[in-house]
Order: structure tokens, then sequence, then C-alpha cells
């Protein structure tokens, strides 16, 4: 039994206003926050329908962040955990799924419309993978940028059932020359001179058989702010090629130059897709593939350990899907690195967890975790930086003191 | 919905309120009709000079939590705040008056 004080510990989540205040209803509501450890970092809890206790981003469009003591307790991030990320404000709350359907057309030798029930007849496929938002943990980035000021819960690990996008496509039949899918969804924006949110995705990418539209998620519906009734899912991808509510697929002849391809979720096109804090870069690529990562998830920063006792560090580790190959842990601030036995195997695309048994003597102590994939690319030491707030993936520390 | 979960709903004063859809998530089979409400928006702009010319510009596409969980710090004033409205406008398409485009710099940035 995990009594109040530990949970907080674990999570990294302080909660206000404990005590007396709880017992009044009107308090209860909305006395819980969730402090990021990152400067304005308060944020409230907030319930949602089908969503759990989550850290409150923003309200209008809804933006949740999964509290991070979910990533210890599960390698699959329940439905009621997982985050949320809109970017407009018109968020479709009323859904009939036997009316929906989605449409295929564009350059295809037949323009088609799915409902719901014809794709759930089509041969169905499944696959674990994290779905990571292009600015998780941007609240770190330092010197700061401008956007949604996220700790380290903005990505979540499922188990995603549904067609292969290539199977769809094939029913349309894609004709020659073509060289971007894209996607649109029925979330829109609040007035029409917001560009619409829709993104593309190459013709080869598209047909690779491994990127999907999903109908189910840890073997239920999707949630309704995860994209129900259908998403697409992109393994490896950040998120926001995960086009929730996929309504729209068309196929085109050139490449899309809309806002949200063109102008936003753009990277710097260099080896380290990163620029010297505070610089602009000189050219820019969309987002594509997650950076290698690794968290420490069974001990927050702050954490007062029993010394010269046998402790069990555990965490989560995951790339853009080549798989993890190894995973070194550090108890001394990096001088030494031993390497920490890999949990089961759930497919290139998902957490792979981690274990390590360290004891440790009695004083401060810098935990730190690096994961090296199956491509051999690991984690830098050091952040790097651009002016968005993307792609973070440095070396993750935990302070922690034994005693 | 159980009586004593809608009572613990309306206890947490945000209006949830579903159709169609368990605690645990329906099965994949039985797809029925949803009906979802977001809870009330409790974030509101701080008092400040203006404040009601940026409720009537801002808040049409978002709630005020985007501006209130922006940095903060005297690298993130008045350059930080004319560049995000200035994106508003000619990226998001925000129906901004000119004359007002000055009132909200300021505001933002002596309020926050």
């Amino acid at each position: 039994m995990i009594d109040r004080r530990s949970l907080i510990k674990r999570s990294g989540v302080a909660l206000a206003a404990l005590g007396a205040g709880l017992t009044s209803p009107s308090l209860r509501a909305f006395a819980a926050t969730a402090m990021l450890p990152f400067e304005n970092g308060e944020r409230p809890l907030v319930k949602y329908p089908q969503k759990r206790s989550m850290i409150g981003l923003t309200s209008r469009p809804p933006q949740l962040e999964t509290p991070f003591s979910v990533f210890n307790t599960n390698v699959i991030t329940p439905n009621d955990a997982f985050f949320v990320r809109y970017h407009l404000a018109d968020v479709p709350l009323n859904i009939d799924p036997d009316a929906f359907s989605v449409e295929i057309k564009g350059k295809v030798d037949r323009a088609t419309k799915l409902s719901l029930a014809d794709i759930k007849k089509m041969h169905a496929v499944e696959i674990v993978a994290v779905n990571q938002c292009s600015g998780n943990s941007r609240g770190f980035s330092n010197p700061r940028v401008a956007g949604g000021q996220l700790g380290n819960g903005a990505m979540g690990n499922a188990r995603w059932k549904g067609v292969p996008l290539k199977a769809v496509l094939d029913k349309a039949g894609v004709q020659s020359g073509a060289r971007q899918v894209t996607f649109n969804g029925m979330d829109g924006p609040v007035t029409d001179k917001t560009p619409d949110f829709i993104k593309a995705l190459d013709i080869d990418h598209a047909r690779n058989g491994e990127v999907m539209l999903a109908y189910a998620m840890n073997g239920a519906d999707l949630p309704v702010l995860n994209g129900f009734p259908l998403r697409l899912v992109v393994p490896g991808y950040y998120g926001t090629y995960w086009v929730k509510h996929l309504n729209e697929i068309t196929v085109i002849d050139n490449v899309f130059d809309g806002f949200w391809m063109k102008t936003a979720y753009r990277i710097p096109d260099n080896d380290c897709n990163c620029v010297e804090p505070g610089t602009a870069p000189k050219a820019t690529i969309p987002i594509n593939r997650f950076k290698v990562r690794s968290f420490v998830t069974s001990i927050a920063d702050g954490a007062k350990l029993r010394a010269g006792a046998p402790i069990m560090l555990k965490g989560i580790a995951f790339d853009g899907g080549k798989g993890i190959k190894n995973v070194a842990v550090s108890t001394d601030g990096g001088k030494t690195w031993a390497q920490a036995r890999l949990g089961k195997d759930l497919g290139k695309y998902s957490f792979r967890e981690w274990q390590m048994p360290v004891t440790l003597a009695a004083g401060a102590h810098e935990v730190k975790v690096r994961a090296t994939s199956k491509a051999d690319e690991t984690q830098p030491m050091e952040p790097l930086w651009n002016g968005a707030g993307y792609l973070r993936n440095v070396v993750e520390t935990v302070r922690v003191t034994a005693a | 919905m159980k009586l004593s979960t809608l009572a613990a709903l309306t206890l947490t004063g945000l209006a949830v309120l579903i159709t169609g859809i368990g605690g645990s998530g329906p099965s994949e089979a039985d797809a029925k009709p949803i009906s979802y409400k977001l809870p009330n928006e409790t974030a509101t702009f701080k008092p400040g000079p203006n404040v009601e010319v940026v409720q009537n510009n801002c808040t049409a596409c978002h709630s005020a939590d985007y501006v209130q969980t922006q940095p903060r710090g005297p690298k993130f004033k008045q350059d930080f705040w004319r560049a995000e409205v200035t994106k508003m406008i000619k990226v998001y398409g925000a129906p901004i008056d000119e004359g007002d485009i000055g009132k909200i710099v300021d505001y933002l940035t002596q309020t926050y």
C-alpha cells in the first residue's frame, strides 16, 4: 500500500491544500495541483470524462499531460491516463460511429468512402507503439521557448488495433505520380482564417504497411480525446502526424504546403537537428522520427532512499523504431556506467522497460540513464536546443539522497 | 450512470456528463453515439489594464491558460508578447483590430 506521502514523492507531483480543505466539496475539485519542475510549472490536476486525474495544461483546446508515476506502474499506458493534445478548439464532441466514414480521394482510381463497419471488416493488425508529442518536455528548454510548457508526460505507449493505411489506399488505387498523402480529422479551427490541422506523409511511408488507421487502443475504443472513432498511427514518428478523428485522406502529386507541414513542426536541417541556444536555423525540415530517450520511473528527483540497502531502479526507454539495444545507468553523475537488464520486448516501437539493482552509500547521488538504439544512436549528455522546443532527449538525471 | 457517481461528479463542480460510455470504456463491438462534455473552463485572465480587450480578442479561440502557462521573466516581456500576438494575427488569422494590438501587448507585458 502506498501512502499519500510516498505517492507524491514518486510522482514528482506536489499536492497543494492538503488536509482539512479536502473535506470541503467545493475545494476538493480545484485544490489539487501538480508542480512541474520548472519556473511557472504549477498546473491544476483536472478530471475529464474517460480520463483519470490528469495534469491540465490548457482547457480549450484541451491539452492534458500524464502524471509521470503512471509510467512506473504501466509499460502500456492506460487509456484513461493517455495524454491529450489538440491544436484547434472545434473539437468533435458528438460522434456517431455508425454515421462515421473516412474518405479516400485525390490521385486515386476510385474515390472511396469507408464506414467504420467497413474498416472493421478488413483484416486487422496490432502494434504496440509509443506516441509522443513533438514538444514533450518543452518546459525544460533552456533558454525557455514559447509553446505548450510540458513536463515529461506528453507521451504514452499503447497497443493499437486497426488496418494498415496501405490496405485502405490499395482499395482506392493510388495513381502513378502520387507523392504524398494528406490526413485531416473532424477537429477544426474556430474561424476559417485559421489553417485546418492537416498533416502529410510521403507516399512510400504511407504505404509501408506499418502506418495504421486505428479504431482500438488497449482493447477498447479510442477515448474521445484520443481520436474516437479512428486515428492515424505513425509508429516511431512524433505525435503531430497521428491525426485524430481521421475522416479525410487525400493522395496528392506534390509536396503538401499547408501551414502545419510547411511552417509549423519544423526542425533544423542538420545532423543534430539543433542550433546554438537562442539562434535560428539556416534551413528546416518537417519533424519526423523520435530521438532515443530513457527515463528513471521508480524514483523521483529529490527522493530520500535508504543507504546500504539494495534498491531496484526501474525505468523505460524507446526510440524511433530501431529498438533499444541497451540501457546504461550511472549512480555517480556519469563517471561510471553499468548495463541495466532489459524487460520484455513488446516490439521495436514500444517502451522497453529496464531494471538495475543498486546499493547506495550514504550521501547525495546523481542517477543518470542513457539508452542506445539498435542503430547505435544514443542520448546527449547535455541538452540540444531548437527554437520550437522539440526533440528533447538529453540524458535524464535524478538527484537522490541516501541515509 | 450510477446515482452515486453522478453525485460525485456534480460535487467536483466540473460539468461531466456523458452518454454511451462506461467508466472503463466500452468494448469494440458496441460502439454507440457519443456525446462528450468538456469540463467548464476555470482559468481566467488576471485583472489588468484593458483585460476586457484581451478577453474579447483572445478567448474566441483559446482559454486563458494558454497565456498563464508561458515562461516568465525579463526575456518574456514586450518583445515576446508582441511576437505572440503577431503570430495569432498573421499565422492563425485572429481578427484583431489594429488599435487593440498595443493594448493587448501592454496588458500581457504588465500582467504576466
